[in-house]
Order: structure tokens, then C-alpha cells, then sequence
């Protein structure tokens, strides 16, 4: 059961009771999840392309049960975007760090053992950059076209 | 700086990113990194002028499998063209760009289109060259919507539809060559090419091929979204897009695959070479009859495109002598060196010219020179010297290519050129008349000259314009028939897969 | 080789999409799904029926490999392009969201105020 703050209570605010209990049993299994599945992209299908969009889910269905100002509390646009931009420049600043061996992109690191963990090189840290890229920026599209859609509709409601 | 080659690539991303973290610091933060990002780069690009072919293994991966960034004279060519022409054009936005909003976001998809034209142009994997096809060309989808007007999105959305198309054609022709020969490696695929020879599976890439590039240099059955697109970007995104994006995503895709992955053959070439002159003509007629001066810059950059396309042509055929091949190819680069430098000079000065006016309607405008002597001076040079008067560098390409395609017995293509060559002189004699000379509308009797951030790159452009014209022999020698040899030589590129 | 016509037809159906339809939303769909037809393509390309999975390990001959297991390559290409597909379509929402803020329709035959 993930711990929320207790306006989230607010029964004005987002969708029924009934989906706002299951969001709050199912959320912190999503994240768990999209955890695994960055982490463990090198042994296992997935990487940081899907248990990003795993991830990002995650606060969309928090978006979408308690309503926008929870979700934009827990990550404003200005952190989406910080974020977004530094896991981006994370990447790159791994495949600068190959030029240590001659070669941009170089797998630098100690391959280690297959089927473990800690092993492959820099493959594991490249996912996990583009994790925070993918979280943050389909948050942020999530987010900038919700925004624009409300904005849109009250545009035309005001016509009416 | 063979070790620094990928670094073309990840500079402008790299800048991309900082410039947008910086951007929360400081309001000029964005302009300063993506001004050294591009100064860094257009020196590299000058640099890399004096080094010889080679490969780059990206993360010491073999190269059938791994991706390989591939350098020859075609790609420095290209490199110079494209830097230099964009570190020019973020000068030009340090003042104009002030009349928007979001200049942050104005640099970083700036730069990623940077990176993605760049990595289009050294890259030697073929799936590697649609990737970055992509990044360049949603840069400039959302470059040409960034005003967010009725026509600027309506011209985005076109855009983008068509693009998108070009984009499918272009990974299914791909996947279609991965599906013949097992490999994505360019020198590789055309390894293999050379056993499998010109089936019918071939023929259907060629085709998507064709469509594809074809669609994002906008040859005249697929030009409906330039004359639309280009205009309605901001003035500095309409020279970068005319002057350098058509050529690093269209001509330049084309010339690879065409020469150096499929090979010569006659049919792509009379295909190619009607192309150009249908693009040069009807484009060319079109032109006469615009009144906004950035449309009808747009329509003559289809114009001058198929002059490019039509020397390309010439020089696919097998059947043509290889002197004759070789001209024509040096006239075609050549145009193409040149039409990138005096277009997207003169999208930059209608970009001062609507800066200081507010109007971009030839109707509204006269007698700019007067008021305006430096972007008035500048857009006169640029204008004869793409209508093709001595000495001015397009007089140099445009008759190099004739001769060419007079010498190779096309006395037809070679008639169409000339008459294509007095067209463009008729419509650009009708933009000095209407914008620069002729009585001075009493609205504009208080405009002024550009600020000094405007004018710089105009007048280094249109230098440009002189230098090239008069220092032809020197070009000549030096840089084009580097490019030239790189791209009639399929051995040499084939053989890059072994050396390095 | 029917699997490959699969592809086809859903090509030509996501072109007929984007032609004969006017809203902009359908022509949306339309390019995505001319776009999933070829990462469907691809996948048949690199597949095979009873193939192993591409990993080679310790004491395991390479010709093996070769000869049993599933091509990897389209699979990375496939995620690659799907990857782009998910750029261009938000940017693509994006700007018909803009559209409809600007012209209050979604009927590609209303918004011609160029002249093309």
C-alpha cells in the first residue's frame, strides 16, 4: 500500500474510492516492476526504453486516479524536464567516457560474469540513464498534452 | 582528429542537453552553448578538410557488425557545407530569434537537427542513417510549427504527414536490402550487391529509395510540403532547411546509396536525370508567379535542387564516359556547395527584411536599398549570383553542368538547362525590383538597418558568393574532385570495410 | 511467406487511411499503423519457427548460433523504430491539438489556407 498524503483523500479530486484503493495497492508493484525490468535489461527482455515507460505509467495511473496537482507535486515540470535533460546527458556522458579506450561508446567496464547482475560494462548504466529520460519525458508529454486538452476544452466551453 | 569523428554528432547533442539544463540558470545561457557548440563544430569541419578517407569503429566493434562511421571527400564536403551554414545561422538568431518566445527550445531542436544531419552524413550503417534521418527531420517538423500560427502549424502537420511517408519508404527499402544481403553495414550490403546484381527486389528498393529520398529533397512529384514548410519556419530554420536540410537528407542519402550501395545503373539515372529537369522547370515557372519573398525562394530552391539531381543523373549512367561523369558530378557538387551558401543567404535577408518591416509580401515592399544598404547589397549578390552571372559561383556550377550534359549528348536536358538558367534570371530580377529598388512605400520610411548580429552573416555569406566565383579553380582542385573520385570510386568505399 | 502479405496488407491499409480519410486524427492512426506494418516486417525477417534465443555461452560453437537461433538484429531495429514511432506520434498530437486550438476543427479539408 503506498503512503499518500491525506488530501489525496479528497473525494472532489480525481476518480472514485474504489480506484483510488487499487491504485494505491497497485502502484508501488508498477514502479517495483519497472524497476526490475531496467535493472535487469541486460539479462533479461526489457531495458530502459520499457521499464521507463513502465515507470512513467506508473504516474499516469497516479495522475489519472487522483487528479494532476498530486502527480505535478511529485514531480513538477521543472524536474521533468531536469531530469529528462541530465539522464540524456548521462548516456552520453557514458559513451564519452569510452574515449578512455580510444573508442566512443567503448564497454570500458570489467564485462564481470554472464547471468549476473553486476556484469556486461556500461550496458546496465545506459539503461539506467535512459530509464530517468524515458520516465520524465513521456511524463512530461503525458502531462504538457493533458494540460493543453483542459485548456483546449475550456476554450471551447467558453465559445458554447 | 580521426579519433574525434563521432564527436560531430555528440557535440550538438551534448549541447542540446546542457543548453536546455543551463537554460533554468541563466535567460543567455542557451545562446552562448549553442553559439561555442556550433563555433566548435564549424572549425572541426574545416579541419576535418585536410584528412583522407577512413572508417570509425563506434565502441571497437568490428564492422560488419558494429556500427561504422564512414569519411571520405563527400562527407567532408558535406560537413563544411552544413556546420558552417548553421554556425551562421545561430548568429543570425541571436537577434532575430528575439522576437519569439522559448528560445531555449528554439536551440536545442536547432542543434538536434545539427546532430542529425551530421550523423546522416558520417554514418556508413544503414539503419544508423535512418535514425538519424528522423532525429533531423522532427526537428525541423517542430521547427516549422514553433510560431504555433494557423499556417505555421497547417505547414508543420503537411510536413509532417509527407515526411512521415518518405520515412516509412526509407525504413522499408532498408529493411528490404537487410532481407537480400543480411547486413546493414553500407560497404558490406554493397559487397554483397555486387553478387546478387539488380533483381527484381533490388529494383523495388531502388524505388522506395527514390520515393523516400526523393520526398525529403523534394523532386518536383514530391514537392507539395517545401513550398509550404520552408516560408512558414522562423527566417534562420528557412536557410537551414533550404540551404542545407534537402541536401544532407535528400541529394546526399541519395548520392550514397545510388553510387556507393547500389551501383550505377541506367535506369536510376534517366529517372534521376528526368526528375531534375522537371524540377527545374516546373519549379522554375512556378517561382514567376509568387508574391511572398520567402515562397518564392522556397520554389527556386526546388529549381536549383534539380540542376543537382539532373549532374547526379548524368553521372549514374555507366554508359557515360567517365570524364564526363566526373564533370558532371564536380558541377553538380559544386551547385550544391554554392546553392547552400547563396540560398540560405537570402532567406537570411528576408529574415532581416521581415525583421525590420514586418512584412514579407512583395507587393508591400520597395526600395529597401536605400534604408537598408548592407541586407539590400547582400541580397543583390545573393541574386545574381544564383541567376548564374559571371563571376559569381553559380555562373561556375550551372555551366559546368551544362557542358557536362551537352558533352554526354543530352543536347535536350542541356537546351532545358540554359532556359532554366534565363527563368531563374526573370524571377530574381522581379524580387530586386519589388523589394530592393522601385519607390519606397511611405509605411517604411522608418525602417532601419538590421542590427550588427544580423548583418554579419549576410555579409560573410555573400564574401562567400564572391570568393567562391573567383577562387573556382582553387575549389576546383582542391575539394571537389576529392569528392568527386570518393563518389565514382565504389572500390575504395567498399574496400574501407577492410582498411582501418 | 503469407505472414509477409500480413505486412503488406497492413501497409496498404494504413496508406488508404492517410489518403481517403479527412480527419486528422484518422490520419494519425493511419501513418502508425503504415509504421507498425513495417516493424512487423522486420520481426518475420529476423524469425524462425523453433529458433533459440541468441545468446551465446561458454563452450557453445558459434556455428550453432548461426544456425538455430533467431536473427537479434531486427529485434533491436524493431525497438529502435518503435522508439521513433513514439516521437513522431506525440509530436504529432501535439500539433493537432495546436490545430484545433487554432481552426476549432479536426477536418483536414477545412484547414487549407495554404496553397500548397
Amino acid at each position: 500500500m503506498v503512503n499518500l498524503p491525506d488530501e489525496v483523500g479528497d473525494p472532489t479530486k480525481g476518480m472514485t474510492s474504489i480506484v483510488k484503493t487499487i491504485v494505491r495497492f497497485v502502484l508501488g508493484i508498477v514502479i517495483m516492476f519497472g524497476a526490475y525490468i531496467v535493472l535487469y535489461g541486460h539479462l533479461t527482455p526489457g531495458g530502459g526504453f520499457a521499464g521507463g515507460v513502465i515507470l512513467a505509467c506508473g504516474y499516469i495511473t497516479l495522475t489519472l486516479a487522483f487528479g494532476r496537482e498530486l502527480a505535478l507535486r511529485k514531480m513538477g515540470d521543472t524536474a521533468a524536464s531536469i531530469l529528462d535533460n541530465s539522464g540524456a546527458l548521462a548516456f552520453l556522458v557514458i559513451g564519452f567516457l569510452g574515449f578512455t579506450g580510444g573508442y566512443f561508446f567503448l564497454n570500458f567496464i570489467d564485462h564481470g560474469q554472464t547471468f549476473r547482475l553486476f556484469s556486461a560494462g556500461i550496458i546496465p548504466l545506459c539503461n539506467i540513464a535512459i530509464a530517468f529520460k524515458v520516465t520524465s519525458s513521456l511524463f512530461a508529454i503525458f502531462m504538457a498534452l493533458s494540460i493543453f486538452g483542459r485548456f483546449m476544452s475550456r476554450l471551447v466551453e467558453e465559445e458554447e | 582528429m580521426q579519433g574525434y569523428y563521432p564527436l560531430f554528432t555528440a557535440i550538438p547533442l551534448a549541447a542540446t542537453f546542457i543548453g536546455l539544463l543551463l537554460s533554468k540558470i541563466g535567460k543567455r545561457m542557451a545562446d552562448v552553448v549553442a553559439f561555442l557548440a556550433t563555433a566548435i563544430l564549424a572549425v572541426m569541419s574545416v579541419l576535418m578538410l585536410f584528412e583522407s578517407p577512413f572508417m570509425y569503429k563506434v565502441g571497437g566493434w568490428l564492422p560488419p557488425w558494429g556500427i561504422m562511421l564512414a569519411f571520405d571527400g563527400l562527407s567532408a564536403v558535406l560537413l563544411v557545407v552544413i556546420n558552417v551554414i548553421s554556425f551562421l545561422a545561430i548568429i543570425f538568431s541571436l537577434k532575430y530569434m528575439t522576437t519569439y518566445t522559448a528560445k531555449p527550445k528554439y536551440y536545442g531542436l536547432f542543434l538536434l537537427m545539427i546532430a542529425g544531419m551530421n550523423g546522416v552524413v558520417i554514418t556508413g550503417d544503414l539503419f544508423n542513417l535512418y535514425v538519424f534521418l528522423e532525429i533531423a527531420s522532427i526537428a525541423s517538423y517542430a521547427l516549422v510549427g514553433f510560431g504555433c500560427e494557423r499556417e505555421e502549424l497547417e505547414a508543420s502537420f503537411k510536413y509532417l504527414i509527407l515526411g512521415g511517408i518518405a520515412s516509412t519508404a526509407v525504413l522499408f527499402g532498408i529493411a528490404f536490402l537487410y532481407s537480400i544481403t543480411g547486413s546493414l553495414n553500407m560497404p558490406d550490403v554493397a559487397q554483397q550487391l555486387e553478387l546478387v546484381g539488380i533483381t527484381r527486389a533490388v529494383a523495388f528498393v531502388i524505388a522506395l529509395f527514390i520515393m523516400g529520398f526523393g520526398l525529403k529533397a523534394s523532386a518536383v512529384p514530391f514537392h507539395a510540403w517545401l513550398p509550404d514548410a520552408h516560408p512558414s519556419a522562423p527566417a534562420p530554420i528557412s536557410a537551414m532547411l533550404s540551404g542545407v536540410l534537402i541536401k544532407a537528407l535528400g541529394v546526399y542519402a541519395i548520392m550514397r546509396m545510388m553510387f556507393h550501395v547500389i551501383g550505377r545503373n541506367e535506369l536510376v539515372a534517366s529517372i534521376m536525370m528526368f526528375l531534375g529537369a522537371l524540377s527545374m522547370v516546373v519549379a522554375g515557372l512556378l517561382a514567376i508567379g509568387q508574391d511572398d519573398f520567402k515562397r518564392m525562394l522556397a520554389y527556386s530552391s526546388i529549381s536549383q535542387m534539380g540542376y543537382v539531381l539532373i549532374g547526379l543523373g548524368l553521372a549514374l549512367n555507366p554508359n557515360v564516359a567517365t570524364t564526363v561523369a566526373a564533370l558532371a558530378l564536380i558541377g553538380a557538387i559544386f551547385h550544391l556547395v554554392n546553392h547552400a551558401v547563396f540560398k540560405s543567404l537570402l532567406f537570411l535577408c528576408s529574415g532581416s527584411v521581415e525583421y525590420r518591416t514586418g512584412t514579407r509580401d512583395l507587393g508591400k515592399l520597395g526600395g529597401l536599398i536605400r534604408k537598408m544598404p548592407v541586407t539590400g547589397a547582400t541580397c543583390s549578390i545573393g541574386s545574381l549570383a544564383i541567376a548564374g552571372i559571371p563571376p559569381f559561383n553559380g555562373f561556375w556550377s550551372k555551366l559546368i553542368i551544362i557542358i557536362a550534359l551537352i558533352q554526354g549528348g543530352y543536347m535536350i536536358y542541356g537546351t532545358i538547362a540554359v532556359v532554366v538558367g534565363f527563368l531563374t534570371l526573370v524571377y530574381f530580377i522581379k524580387l530586386q525590383r519589388e523589394a530592393l529598388f522601385g519607390p519606397l512605400p511611405e509605411k517604411l520610411e522608418g525602417v532601419r538597418e538590421a542590427p550588427f548580429a544580423m548583418t554579419l552573416p549576410l555579409v560573410i555569406l555573400a564574401a562567400l558568393c564572391v570568393a567562391l566565383g573567383i577562387a573556382y579553380p582553387l575549389v576546383d582542385r582542391q575539394l571537389l574532385y576529392a569528392a568527386q573520385e570518393a563518389i565514382l570510386d565504389k572500390v575504395a568505399f567498399m574496400n574501407l570495410l577492410m582498411g582501418g | 511467406m503469407i505472414l509477409y502479405f500480413l505486412a503488406l496488407v497492413l501497409f496498404v491499409m494504413g496508406l488508404y487511411c492517410l489518403v481517403a480519410k479527412k480527419n486528422i486524427i484518422k490520419k494519425i492512426i493511419g501513418i502508425t499503423i503504415t509504421e507498425y506494418s513495417i516493424n512487423l516486417f522486420l520481426i518475420l525477417l529476423g524469425y524462425r519457427s523453433g529458433g533459440v534465443a541468441p545468446i551465446l555461452l561458454k563452450g557453445m560453437p558459434r556455428s550453432e548460433i548461426a544456425l538455430h537461433s533467431v536473427d537479434p538484429l531486427p529485434q533491436a531495429l524493431v525497438l529502435t523504430s518503435i522508439v521513433i514511432g513514439l516521437g513522431v506520434l506525440a509530436l504529432m498530437v501535439a500539433i493537432c491539438l495546436r490545430l484545433y486550438e487554432k481552426y476549432k476543427t479536426f477536418d483536414m479539408s477545412e484547414i487549407n489556407e495554404l496553397r500548397g
